[in-house]
């Protein structure tokens, strides 16, 4: 056993050392390791990408694997004024734009993409955090949605524009062409058959299953195609990518 | 130092070939920061579940909190006070935070779940490729035969007990005997190599929503996303426990000698003890 003297002098000798932590903090902020640190989103994107093939599947659950409570996170109610007149109506004025590179721009009401052929699909939502939470979701396909607005081939990447702020700016966030195209990649309206709830995303959230959790965009108002994230937001892709170095490919 | 009579000349073998030393020394290095960063987002969700699912509302097995005043850890219905430690705890200004591991502990110190994925991310990598390697180098490269291969005398339950008897009682052998492999050392290193390290990346890929697409086997085998979580949380801590063993022989068994062994190679055989 150890006196407890000298356990308290170690213990001592240790707090002292603490200051060398903030060595490796300054190791973890120089843009030299930060670029470094970024390969591992560059090789997870480009593993997956060789490997997974475009079309394979998240896996789709049964009911009876639904989780009891769907947890929401980021906002849970958008602020402002406009959105709460929205939520008041119950989102009938509600409308999508569908802008960018495309040969027809459109603007969907939430009749429109109700009225559209419709994809119900139980998956596991994974929050970056590390929870998970297994609902059922409606909603149309967003290929059938970038289809009808007749995509052009210059787009490379999907711009989700939303009605949520944290701070300042509005949320937003883009995938590729690959998921954007995905048998999964649906707009829903609907989460465990009900209406969805204003803290999952009313009255439309973004599922692009096998990503993580921020990259399913709430409060969608607009789509809009694009040749390069240049110019948007920050550049980086995404509300979080911008603002706290998120990976934009979030497939692990 | 004090004997009279000469002491025999110490006998050098060559002991641990370069890809070993090299796999060594980036694993020290690698599993530090994994563990240290994967510390790091476990601090963004400190809960586990079993299953395919769990969130707050969810039963969590394991659970590192706070309340107004103290930290706990829960595993099951047994609740440890941590306070200080995990949970709550006071930072280097004085300022005190409920984070379940403090900062001091994690990559980087102060919150930050996306760093902490981008260390752990790219490591992941340098683990999954360096382990990769050296697992081809032991198998084909003779090291499993050489140095791993367990004999069929040493399976025999009262070699195996003799071994751990005299590892109990801290009798390391001295002379030839020294530069092998004891069983237990067999085993936790091909424990290690082929079991553990592998059943991490195997875990960790598994909690990728893009590799449950490509592989949902991987679901099934370890029962769902938030099992798999656990499963890697819980080989975390024999990886630590490893290292501390590990830590605690090569202090017992001659650190000078067997950090020399680890850098270069070349280990001085103990002398045979007078009988």
């Amino acid at each position: 056993m150890m006196p407890r003297r000298e356990l308290i002098v170690r213990a001592g000798g240790l707090a002292a050392a603490l200051p060398l932590l903030g060595a490796c903090d300054a190791i973890n902020d120089a843009p030299a390791v930060r670029r470094i640190l970024s390969m591992g989103e560059e090789m997870n994107r480009a593993s997956q990408r060789a490997l997974i093939d475009r079309e394979a599947l998240a896996r789709e659950f049964t009911r009876a694997d639904l989780s009891p409570v769907f947890r929401s996170n980021g906002t849970r109610l958008p602020p402002g004024a406009a959105y709460a007149a929205h939520a008041a109506g119950g989102f009938a004025d509600w409308r999508v734009a569908v802008t960018g590179l495309v040969t027809r721009p459109l603007s969907l009401s939430m009749a429109d993409i109700r009225a559209m052929p419709q994809r119900t699909q139980i998956t596991r939502h994974d929050c970056v955090e590390g929870w998970s939470a297994i609902g059922e979701w409606t909603g149309p396909q967003l290929r059938r949605i970038l289809a009808a607005a007749g995509v052009k081939d210059r787009a490379r990447y999907i711009v989700f524009r939303c009605a949520d702020r944290l701070g300042e700016t509005l949320y937003y966030e883009s995938c590729d062409m690959i998921d954007a195209l995905h048998p999964q990649t649906i707009l829903a309206w609907a989460l465990n058959r009900e209406v969805l709830p204003i803290a999952n995303g009313a009255p439309l959230r973004l599922r692009l299953e096998r990503q993580l959790g921020y990259k399913h965009a709430k409060y969608v108002t607009a789509i809009e195609a694009v040749a390069s994230l240049d110019g948007i937001g920050a550049g980086k892709g995404g509300y979080w990518e911008d603002r706290i170095d998120y990976e934009w490919y979030a497939g692990i | 130092m004090t004997d009279l009579a000469p002491a025999p000349p110490p006998t050098r073998v060559y002991r641990h070939r370069l890809p070993t030393r090299i796999w060594h020394w980036v694993n020290a290095v690698t599993l530090l920061i994994l563990l240290m960063s994967g510390l790091m987002i476990f601090n963004a969700h400190p809960r586990l579940y079993w299953g395919q699912y769990g969130a707050n509302a969810d039963y969590a097995w394991f659970a590192i909190g706070s309340t107004a005043d103290t930290g706990y850890v829960r595993i099951g219905a047994a609740r440890v006070e941590t306070t200080g430690l995990l949970g709550r705890w006071t930072d280097a200004e004085g300022v005190e935070k409920t984070w379940a591991f403090p900062g001091w502990a994690t990559i980087p110190t102060s919150y930050s779940l996306a760093d902490g994925r981008r260390w752990h991310l790219l490591f992941a990598w340098v683990l999954a490729i360096s382990l990769t390697l050296y697992m081809l180098w032991t198998a084909l490269g003779g090291h499993l035969k050489k140095d791993l291969h367990v004999r069929r005398d040493e399976w025999s339950p009262r070699h195996i007990w003799h071994e751990i008897k005299d590892h109990a009682r801290l009798r390391f052998p001295t002379g030839a005997a020294a530069a092998r492999y004891n069983i237990l050392q067999k085993l936790s290193y091909i424990g290690i190599i082929f079991i553990l390290l592998p059943l991490m990346i195997a875990t960790g890929l598994t909690m990728s929503p893009g590799i449950n697409a490509a592989a949902p086997w991987l679901l099934d085998l370890f029962g769902g996303r938030q099992s798999a979580r656990s499963i890697h949380f819980i080989g975390a801590w024999a990886l630590v426990a490893f290292f501390l063993v590990h830590i605690v022989m090569v202090m017992l068994a001659g650190p000078v000698n067997e950090l020399r062994s680890m850098v270069t190679g070349w280990f001085r055989l103990p002398a045979e003890k007078a009988k």
